[in-house]
């Protein structure tokens, strides 16, 4: 479990690559609903003025949410994210997602650590510069006062899923 | 916004502000894994119900960005670019509650600005709009402002 208390500024987040394939656009196109051609078909791209298909900014999006997401575990929150998509990414290319934490900080009791994020092509160019916010359990906080007063398993301060009245709500065996 | 420019059109200015018709969704487990499989995330909480169950989640959750799925209502002001080809510019996430399977998600998406630029695929309308995901005990699970380059 990553605590609030084991990250630092200038922390890396370990790095994850991804390998979008033209079957994965495909894929993506048929999970998002959006089948806009330049996805899948490359002379209608390159008849948008585009070198070919592109990988979907949603996919790259998704990417740089798993990385965050892979980091902070079951535990943590993610809170914030952006990205922008300021260059174009091809299948077939390695992705190299990465990070970098910016600031370490407590508001209104919740632990919450900024970080940079990114996705670089094999050139090492950021094609897509993002930033992500999440919020991490603390060592400070006992898991069973925290479930206590939330009425939600996980060792966080502020109640994480207040009036959640339709879900059955039970302990966590692994939130210790 | 730029005020002079030729490619904002009074339907695009008249459409600003206005939110769209809020439109339902059912997150379906089967499309969660769908979503999951699509961008390659092995994570169990997206599939695997007993580890979710023993999660400080209580049952299986979707990706972050599974949202995008989602779509919202009509429009209450048509809209459109004049220029009709796009690109995804970029997102701006904020997450309030989990997303899980079974939820009812009330999508309403408004269109917040408008610019007007000139890059390298030429002339561009860069259209930004809100969207907003409401589950079923009225909380706001998350906002997405999600940047549309028109070229």
């Amino acid at each position: 479990m990553l605590y609030w208390e084991d990250v630092e500024e200038g922390m890396s987040i370990p790095p994850l690559q991804k390998q979008p394939t033209t079957q994965m656009l495909v894929m993506y196109c048929g999970a998002s609903g959006d089948f806009y051609q330049i996805h899948y078909d490359s002379e209608f791209a390159k008849s948008r003025g585009l070198p070919g298909v592109v990988v979907q900014g949603g996919l790259k999006n998704a990417f740089l949410a798993q990385l965050v997401t892979d980091w902070i575990g079951d535990s943590g929150r993610l809170r914030k994210l952006s990205c922008q998509h300021r260059g174009m990414d091809f299948p077939g290319d390695t992705l190299y997602c990465k990070g970098v934490v910016t600031r370490v900080y407590k508001e209104e009791a919740r632990f919450l650590v900024d970080c940079e994020v990114w996705l670089e092509n094999g050139k090492g160019e950021k094609t897509t510069p993002g930033s992500a916010t999440v919020e991490l359990p603390s060592k400070s906080i006992p898991a069973d006062t925290a479930f206590a007063t939330s009425g939600k398993p996980g060792p966080f301060a502020s109640p994480y899923r207040p009036g959640r009245s339709d879900q059955p709500q039970q302990r966590c065996p692994c939130s210790k | 916004m730029s005020e002079t420019g030729s490619l904002i059109t009074d339907s695009l200015r008249e459409a600003m502000g206005v939110p769209s018709e809020p439109l339902t969704h059912e997150v379906e487990r089967g499309a969660i894994v769908r979503f999951a499989d699509a961008i390659a995330d092995p994570n169990p909480l997206y599939r695997d119900e007993a580890y979710a169950r023993h999660s400080g989640y209580g049952g299986i959750i979707a990706p972050p960005t599974f949202l995008r799925t989602l779509q919202p209502g009509p429009p209450k002001v048509q809209w459109q670019s004049p220029l009709h080809n796009k690109l995804d510019g970029g997102s701006e996430w904020q997450y309030l509650e989990p997303l899980q399977a079974g939820d009812r998600i009330t999508v309403v998406e408004t269109l917040i600005d408008v610019k007007e630029r000139t890059g390298r695929l030429g002339p561009m309308v860069i259209l930004t709009r809100e969207l907003t995901y409401t589950n079923q005990l009225n909380q706001l699970v998350a906002t997405q402002r999600w940047t549309l380059i028109t070229y």
